[in-house]
């Protein structure tokens, strides 16, 4: 018996396709979730928006609250080390999280590398913006990529504009040559090794998530139209007036995001959602997606 | 023959392109008129709780439910076969409850204790598998039988016109759980024809 293979950590991220994947800070929003029809948590001391509002150095949850979490719910329970921190990486696979973020939406621990996610057996997802850095997160052992967005601002502009250009850049390699593939690598800071895995697949060769600004069902369907294979919602579910209400309009329109009537039925009456940012009005040095 | 692949949530793409390799049309169900004209269906992994829910929001869990009680065939992997159980032993709901057995839902506790492992097979001989949070096989009904085990426990069973695997075939490249899946609808087709 093989545990923590490649194929067992990449066959996990398989099985949240489709779902949606929520932010929680307590049990009992963790149950909400559950009872929505989350495939997963994230386990977390604040969500993004209070993160962005309270500034100061945001670090890996306290083990007791993500033991909390656990307790509470029967899904796989996610949590978020900063980017490169080893250690924390490695208390979260202690505490037996289900999937660990490398996340820009906490403060990063090391200026120069992300972690080497092949030496763990948990599984990592990490943000990328582009092919390049998407390449670079896998060939680092990352079993699962997002788009990065910009988290905590309930803005889907920066997620869509990630999707575009990892879309675009993927169908640019289907004509290239080895030779081309060489310098389009150097280009945009990509291994070859996994842009060859790519060209072959039409697409990531791990499962693909939105993240960072999704508050809507409209925006979950946005997002799955423009390829996803499902959604995490940070902020956009308990900043919301209706919690409940919105999970389980935003799991129903994550499954059907082509069908425009049942959107429609679902996005009705669901209250105020979270207030938005522009993100013209955050200052450059402040947007977590260039972390 | 056309099989469905039921696509609320979870690892679609995978079961649709083995069943594609082995030459069988395959398309994905997500409402309960898409169910017409199957010959059989797959649940997929992913999360039970979750395609339970969505199931239920567009009236596909009656309506699969009512289709296989009517006969039609379905072959469950993971949470596929959790869906199928008559009985969960760690959770409040039952969900299609079509198989007679009893489960326990991811019995194998963190992710980090997922696992490959080969499975002996009846006829079939030992079969690579892959269990993620997978679900324990509790209780077996009269009319079911045990058909793949790991160490003793029952990780493949059938009860006639029903199939489901702890495990996940579709994600080895190795093909033979699902052609034993379509060699039953085969049967089930033409003795509808008959």
């Amino acid at each position: 018996m093989d545990n923590g293979t490649y194929r067992v950590k990449t066959g996990f991220a398989e099985m949240f396709k489709g779902g949606v994947i929520m932010d929680v800070t307590t049990a009992d929003q963790a149950r909400i979730a559950e009872e929505a029809g989350a495939v997963a948590v994230m386990a977390l001391e604040r969500v993004p928006a209070d993160i962005r509002a309270q500034g100061g150095v945001a670090r890996m949850a306290d083990p007791v609250r993500i033991k909390e979490i656990q307790a509470a719910v029967s899904i796989p329970v996610m949590a978020k080390a900063r980017i490169g921190h080893l250690a924390e990486a490695r208390i979260l696979e202690a505490l037996g999280v289900d999937f660990i973020d490398e996340s820009e939406v906490l403060t990063p621990a090391d200026p120069f590398h992300h972690i080497d996610k092949w030496q763990f057996k948990v599984p990592f997802v990490c943000g990328c913006r582009d092919l390049g850095e998407a390449a670079r997160r896998i060939a680092e052992g990352a079993a699962m990529i997002r788009t990065k967005g910009e988290a905590g601002t309930g803005n889907v502009i920066e997620a869509v504009r990630h999707m575009r250009l990892l879309n675009d850049q993927i169908r640019r390699l289907a004509g290239m040559s080895g030779a081309e593939l060489v310098s389009y690598g150097k280009e945009i800071g990509a291994p070859v090794e996994v842009l060859e895995l790519i060209q072959e697949q039409g697409r990531l060769p791990v499962v693909n998530f939105a993240a960072g600004g999704i508050a809507t069902p409209a925006d979950a369907a946005l997002m799955r139209m423009l390829g996803c294979d499902g959604v995490f919602v940070g902020s956009g579910i308990f900043k919301s007036a209706d919690p409940e209400r919105r999970a389980k309009a935003i799991v129903v329109a994550c499954t059907h995001y082509d069908d425009p009537q049942l959107l429609a039925e679902v996005s009705a009456g669901l209250g105020e959602a979270m207030p938005g940012i522009p993100i013209e009005a955050i200052p450059t040095e402040e947007l977590m997606q260039h972390r | 023959m056309t099989v469905g692949v039921l696509a609320v949530q979870g690892d679609v793409r995978e079961h649709l392109r083995v069943l594609e390799r082995l030459g069988v049309a395959a398309r994905p169900v997500r409402r309960p008129e898409e169910l017409a004209g199957l010959a059989g269906i797959v649940l997929p992994g992913g999360e039970s709780t979750a395609m339970w829910r969505l199931m239920r929001a567009t009236g596909l869990a009656g309506a699969l439910r009512n289709a296989i009680l009517a006969g039609l065939l379905a072959f469950g992997t993971c949470a596929g076969m959790i869906l199928l159980a008559r009985r969960v032993t760690n959770w409040p709901e039952t969900f299609l409850g079509v198989l007679d057995i009893a489960v326990e839902r991811n019995v194998i506790g963190r992710q980090v204790d997922s696992f490959e492992a080969q499975v002996a097979a009846n006829g079939l001989g030992e079969l690579p598998a892959v269990f993620l949070r997978a679900p324990g096989v509790r209780e077996i009904g009269p009319g079911v039988r045990a058909l793949g085990r790991l160490g003793d426990q029952p990780v493949l069973v059938e009860q006639g016109s029903l199939l489901a695997a702890s495990f996940h075939p579709e994600l080895t490249g190795d093909t033979r759980v699902h052609e034993m899946f379509i060699q039953m609808c085969r049967k089930g087709e033409s003795w509808q024809h008959a």
